[in-house]
């Protein structure tokens, strides 16, 4: 194919890419290093209320935004360096936490708890997806056939669902009086209050994380056990292998391709998760990185939006994005290269 | 497959049988139990829904209370029309809308959906209840009303809070997305398919590396530009210039940007699976590459495009996070609406509704789960084999 008409196919998409993801990259690099700030001007205000005698007359220094013709706020903009990404990690009370050894305050400050969770949470889902997702294909490959259809169908629903619904459905169950935590309470003969406990809440997302994810684990190792050799089970039964060893040395090394990539997908995945802290309405307990860009974009009161601290934020999370997609990049090159 | 087909070392025991398909219950009731749960309670009045006994919950003895209990004559009255509609809808219906191609198909299912429902609709809530009426009087204690269902809630969602606003705008940003992305996606795909070049190789790199990212970190910084872009814009288109901040057209050409780089990974895969020898032959029979692709290429190739074009769907459908910062209240989307229902839950009607709110959006994608599942699977599979 020659390279003009290579470029007419892939124009339009590279076109895309290049408009609505590269360049907005370079717009939040550049925001992180500035300050978008109204401009105020000091005005000397008094203002008198009646009194007996005499007015009492008070003068305040009041600090108001300069407006223009128009009568809108005039802003600047000022390069301020590195200090939003300062201000995001956290600044002198991360200094000082440090050089105190006190994790407890780090841990306090929004990012390193954003942070921690999202390490916590991207690292204890993937065995569990991983171990689930192969447990039911297994079983569903062991199964009649007539009944696979439907199982395959009630399996996708937790996949296809909405991810902020999905998380919903489980909170409805547990959170206030749900029923599972009142089948709990009965059988622990204890009072709940699921929604209040931080590491009860960071349970209930891991488990929706888990049960969201578990059925794409499932068909993807569903189809690879169908393409298991026979021949070489045949041989394994033949050399003495029991159930457990054909598994751990015929099938799971048959997979491994299918377990590097559904690790892959989902550390890309969880590293971004964000729908559970919306669902789960985890804000005061357990927030993700996402969640954290999420939150400075959003209008405060006075309809501000803290776009250079979240432009800080985003660009700290890229560097785990970079972090973690080193290793298959690396390999993926080698592979190109021959 | 029965057991005296295979050798006897392949046989299971029976422990080991019923292990395994105990374990598939287990999943089973684990994947389905939250969703019935939550479409049980939405048709349930507050206090039977949030009840902490599952019974009442099941049951709705306060729903009943407040006359929307349902007799056992109503209930098989129910199933009959269900039946029936389902019978006519398959018997007369289908033969009617029968065809050969895609778009048929399509067509025929869509005419089969839409008289089941109207036949449905017509029995279960004008045949029935005039039906009904009068046998509950005669029969006794067969027609007191022993399980309690209400769509009070539902109506509440979609009549009163005008919910079919923002369906409209979740349908006119999926179909925007789904379409553009599949025209986009396919030209691309099949470029990269056919081409070996470095280029080709760098560009599904970075693809890849723009796969992983997290959408905030992009909607960081089109936030700035959205909301100022009409004075961005002026130089170049005068006063008429748009603010792109609350635009469905605007989050179109996003949504449709952030899932290029999946959709045409994905469609990549499938275009290398259709031999390069169809595409030689049509260019030795004198097509250009655009021609081979458009009249040899893409009709072997609708499988795969359909595939892909789900997966734009459900990425569309879902997003909460693009649609909730770009769209303003006024065009909201019906997911990042659902999230005004439990920031004002102050009463247990309002969660109820929001239960309500939830099962109407999870209806769509139930249905096409049934229809698409084969797709779905595939789709899912297509960039695994490769590793």
């Amino acid at each position: 194919m020659k390279f003009k008409t290579f470029a007419m196919f892939v124009g339009p998409s590279v076109f895309l890419m290049l408009l609505f993801i590269a360049f907005p990259l370079v717009a939040v690099l550049v925001n992180s290093f500035q300050v978008t700030q109204p401009v105020f001007t000091t005005q000397e205000v008094e203002t008198c209320s009646a009194g007996f005698l005499q007015q009492t007359c008070t003068t305040e220094v009041k600090t108001i935004p300069v407006l223009d013709e128009n009568g809108e706020i005039i802003t600047t903009t000022k390069w301020v360096g590195f200090s939003s990404y300062a201000n995001v990690l956290g600044g002198e009370r991360f200094t000082r936490a440090l050089s105190n050894f006190d994790f407890g305050a780090i841990l306090a400050i929004d990012f390193w708890k954003a942070l921690r969770f999202t390490l916590t949470f991207t690292l204890i889902t993937l065995p569990c997806v991983l171990g689930l997702g192969l447990a039911i294909a297994i079983v569903v490959n062991n199964a009649t056939r007539a009944i696979k259809g439907p199982v395959i169908f009630l399996s996708l629903l937790p996949f296809i669902i909405t991810p902020v619904i999905g998380a919903l459905s489980i909170r409805w169950l547990f959170y206030g009086d749900g029923i599972v935590t009142v089948w709990l309470e009965a059988w622990f003969n204890t009072d709940l209050s699921i929604a209040a406990n931080g590491w009860a809440v960071e349970f209930l997302m891991m488990f929706y994380r888990v049960w969201h994810v578990a059925p794409f684990a499932f068909v993807i190792f569903y189809a690879g056990l169908q393409t298991v050799n026979q021949d070489t089970l045949e041989s394994a039964i033949i050399d003495g292998a029991s159930r457990w060893e054909r598994l751990r040395y015929v099938v799971i090394p048959h997979l491994m391709p299918l377990i590097v990539f559904i690790t892959l997908i989902h550390l890309m995945d969880a590293y971004r998760a964000f729908e559970e802290v919306i669902g789960f309405s985890s804000e005061s307990l357990r927030i993700t990185l996402q969640y954290l860009t999420y939150d400075y974009l959003q209008p405060d009161d006075a309809g501000n939006r803290q776009i250079s601290s979240a432009s800080a934020s985003a660009m700290l999370t890229m560097v785990g994005v970079i972090v973690l997609l080193a290793a298959p990049l690396r390999r993926t090159w080698r592979d190109h290269r021959g | 497959m029965s057991d005296a087909s295979l050798p006897r070392a392949m046989r299971q025991p029976f422990s080991l049988k019923f292990a395994s398909n105990a374990f598939l219950l287990f999943w089973l009731l684990l994947a389905a139990f939250p969703l019935v749960w939550v479409l049980v309670m939405s048709f349930k009045s507050p206090v039977d829904a949030f009840s902490s006994s599952a019974a009442d919950v099941l049951i709705g003895p306060r729903t009943v209370a407040d006359g929307n209990g349902y007799s056992v004559i109503d209930i098989a009255l129910g199933i009959l029309v269900f039946w029936l509609s389902i019978k006519a809808a398959t018997k007369w219906l289908s033969p009617m809308a029968a065809g050969d191609g895609f778009l048929q198909k399509v067509f025929s299912w869509a005419i089969i959906s839409v008289g089941f429902a109207a036949l449905f609709i017509l029995g279960f809530f004008v045949v029935a209840p005039w039906v009904a009426a009068p046998l509950n009087a005669l029969l006794g204690p067969l027609g007191t009303p022993v399980i309690g269902l209400t769509a009070q809630h539902y109506e509440a969602v979609w009549v009163e809070n005008a919910f079919y606003e923002n369906f409209r705008n979740s349908m006119i940003v999926t179909f925007g997305v789904v379409t553009v992305s599949l025209t986009v996606g396919t030209l691309a795909g099949y470029g990269l398919a056919r081409s070996g070049s470095t280029f080709a190789f760098w560009i599904l790199i970075i693809a890849l590396i723009f796969r992983a990212l997290p959408p905030s970190v992009l909607v960081a910084g089109y936030l700035p530009v959205f909301i100022n872009s009409a004075e961005i814009l002026r130089p170049f288109l005068g006063e008429n210039a748009p603010t792109l901040y609350g635009q469905p057209l605007a989050v179109i050409a996003v949504l449709v940007s952030i899932n290029q780089p999946f959709t045409i990974w994905m469609l990549r895969s499938f275009f290398q699976n259709i031999p390069v020898d169809l595409d030689e032959s049509a260019r030795v029979d004198g097509c250009t590459h655009f021609q081979a692709f458009r009249w040899v290429i893409m009709p072997v190739m609708w499988p795969g495009v359909i595939t892909t074009g789900l997966f734009s769907f459900l990425l569309a459908y879902n997003d909460f996070l693009v649609t909730s910062l770009l769209l303003d209240a006024s065009n909201q989307t019906m997911v990042p609406a659902i999230a005004g229902y439990f920031n004002r839950e102050t009463t247990t009607t309002d969660q109820v509704e929001a239960i309500a709110a939830a099962v109407s959006i999870t209806a769509p994608l139930f249905l096409l789960v049934m229809i698409f599942q084969r797709q779905i699977v595939s789709g899912l599979t297509a960039g695994a084999v490769k590793g």
